[in-house]
């Protein structure tokens, strides 16, 4: 009943708030829009495996500038494939080469051609064909930079928009007063926070499912799985943002000092999610992306719309995400103590 | 007006924020339906003394109780209705919307929701502004407003700080004559305030100054005990001898 007053409440505040949902829809599909005209690759050390390579073709390779491992049968380079443990392996079958890229990172696979490529020119003399035979995990040739960041920046300005807007509306209710109103009448702490949740989970949910239909729709970002399932994540992500803007917010004082806070919450996890390859972190900040909320969003993101996986895949990135708003909104209650001690 | 029962009673509180002391050793109490006033200059810890009647802070020592109970207690906050310094309102909703808002905090059902809602606008004068937004409402009109969102659920007990300030003689005047007209009804009014001639207006005063109550008593009393003819000469004899201590 008074969760469901304030979760009304905060639906009106939002809606007679023009502009801010304007911002909120169209500034995330103005930025995609331009970033699905700018992209482009970089370097990267492929990691390949072989498997039943002839003994003689095999001298003749130049294997370095890439990680190579040997595979007894083509079942267990599979396994390491769909694993992401190999980029993809090189399989002889009657003398001829046939290569098998996971395919979901465009950078990734065309590192990937260029250096069995390079490794395969000696060999044009001794005449086994090098007609290679290419096949795609996921993905396929036809993929773009673009629909493979597509997913993480996806989840990226979900969290970003959600986290600034729930963060900016509580500071507005301490800094007028209402936050201090609210506490003096007999509204639990615990219901003020679900009540933001509620209030503003429905509204990241229209938000990003307006987002995500025109990412696939009109800038025809691949999707590979289900767009139920692409709901159920960015949803997830969206109440991390909430309970974590709604947090940040009780160490601001005002509007700017919630600001200064991106470069110090927010930034950090683009870096650590996957929107650059992770491998080439160095060893001391890696354990940075697995605490930030962005790194299961985007891996749960990218298994749905470029492996087209299923719930099997991704049900432990949604309990993470879960989790932390769990554990954002357990610390709010908490916080919330300094308003009011019961 | 008042049945000499206390309902408030203020015992031995402290309160430090850091290592400043706002509030010395507080002994008051609160007599069942009479209207009580907080007097004194602002910084005396008018406003910390009734945040933690309201349940909004607590004391560093001592205790706090409402109707026997030591508060803060979510039972006790029920039956009191707080008007804070500042106007808690939301701007860019109805002054409806906000007063049906706080009215569902409180569990008033709905169609006692409206009969109150249409009440507590009447007696403050807003029921024809009842669809405008806040943010279009004047100063006085988001005061009023308040006011009446602090009425909603017919609190036993209601603590205003700094009602009247800001607003013009003529609506402080309506303002007050609804106070009066719940206190006939039996509502308890404990009323914050640092200018004198409203001080007047109350059954008892407290005067505040630097964190101590220095004084008690009818505003009658308050002026013979110190052979003034105005509160204001006796607030200055008792901050004195407050001063020479």
């Amino acid at each position: 009943m008074r969760i469901k007053a304030l979760t009304i409440r905060i639906l009106r505040q939002i809606i007679r708030d023009k502009r801010t949902v304007a911002m909120l829809i169209f500034a995330p599909m103005l930025v995609l829009t331009m970033l699905h005209f700018v992209f482009n690759g970089d370097d990267y050390v492929p990691k390949v495996g072989l498997v039943d390579v002839p003994q003689p073709v095999l001298s003749e390779l130049d294997l370095s500038s890439a990680e190579i491992s040997e595979y007894e049968s083509e079942d267990t380079a599979k396994e390491a494939l769909s694993k992401q443990e190999l980029d993809g392996y090189i399989l002889f079958k009657n003398q001829e080469p046939f290569i098998y890229l996971e395919g979901s990172d465009p950078t990734v696979n065309g590192e990937t051609m260029r250096w069995l490529q390079s490794v395969f020119k000696p060999l044009q003399n001794t005449g086994v064909n090098i007609d290679l035979e290419v096949t795609y995990l996921h993905g396929s040739s036809e993929m773009g930079q673009f629909d493979y960041f597509g997913p993480v920046l996806l989840g990226f300005f979900v969290f970003f928009f959600v986290f600034i807007i729930a963060g900016v509306s509580f500071i507005r209710e301490r800094t007028t007063g209402t936050l201090e109103r609210l506490l003096s009448t007999p509204l639990r702490k615990w219901e003020i926070v679900l009540g933001y949740v509620l209030g503003f989970g429905i509204f990241a949910m229209i938000q990003s499912t307006l987002v995500a239909t025109f990412s696939i729709y009109v800038l025809d970002m691949m999707m590979e799985g289900a767009f139920f399932y692409l709901l159920i994540i960015i949803l997830a992500l969206a109440f991390t943002a909430l309970t974590l803007g709604i947090l940040i917010s009780t160490f601001a004082n005002n509007e700017l000092q919630m600001i200064q806070f991106i470069p110090v919450i927010i930034v950090p996890q683009v870096f650590f999610s996957g929107l650059f390859n992770l491998e080439t972190i160095s060893d001391w900040l890696s354990w940075v992306g697995p605490i930030t909320p962005l790194y299961y969003a985007a891996q749960a993101l990218r298994d749905v719309m470029v492996r087209g996986y299923g719930w099997g895949d991704i049900y432990i990135e949604i309990i993470v995400l879960f989790g932390f708003s769990l554990l954002f909104i357990f610390l709010n209650v908490i916080a919330l103590r300094k308003y009011r001690k019961i | 007006m008042s049945n000499l029962t206390p309902c408030v009673s203020v015992q031995n509180v402290s309160k430090y924020f850091g290592k400043q002391q706002v509030l010395k050793e507080i002994n008051l109490e609160i007599l069942r339906g009479e209207i009580f006033g907080l007097l004194g200059p602002s910084g005396a810890g008018k406003t910390t003394l009734v945040k933690e009647l309201s349940g909004l802070d607590q004391p560093t020592s001592g205790e706090n109780y409402l109707f026997n109970e030591k508060m803060p207690s979510l039972e006790l906050i029920n039956r009191i209705g707080y008007m804070a310094q500042s106007d808690a309102l939301y701007l860019e909703l109805s002054a409806k919307e906000n007063i049906e808002f706080f009215a569902s905090l409180y569990g008033l059902k709905r169609n006692k929701q409206k009969q109150r809602i249409q009440e507590v606008m009447e007696m403050v004068n807003l029921a024809e502004h009842l669809d405008k937004l806040v943010g279009d409402y004047s100063g006085g009109m988001k005061r009023r407003l308040s006011l009446a969102i602090a009425l909603l659920h017919d609190p036993e007990i209601l603590i205003l700080d700094e009602p009247t300030v800001g607003i013009d003689p003529l609506l402080r005047k309506s303002i007050w004559d609804s106070f009066y007209e719940l206190n006939k009804k039996g509502t308890t009014i404990i009323i914050t305030t640092h200018v004198m001639d409203e001080a007047e207006k109350c059954d008892r005063l407290g005067l505040m100054r630097d964190g101590s109550l220095i004084a008690v008593g009818t505003p009658n009393e308050l002026k013979e005990k110190t052979n003034s003819d105005t509160i204001e000469k006796a607030f200055l004899v008792y901050g004195g001898v407050s001063d020479e201590n």
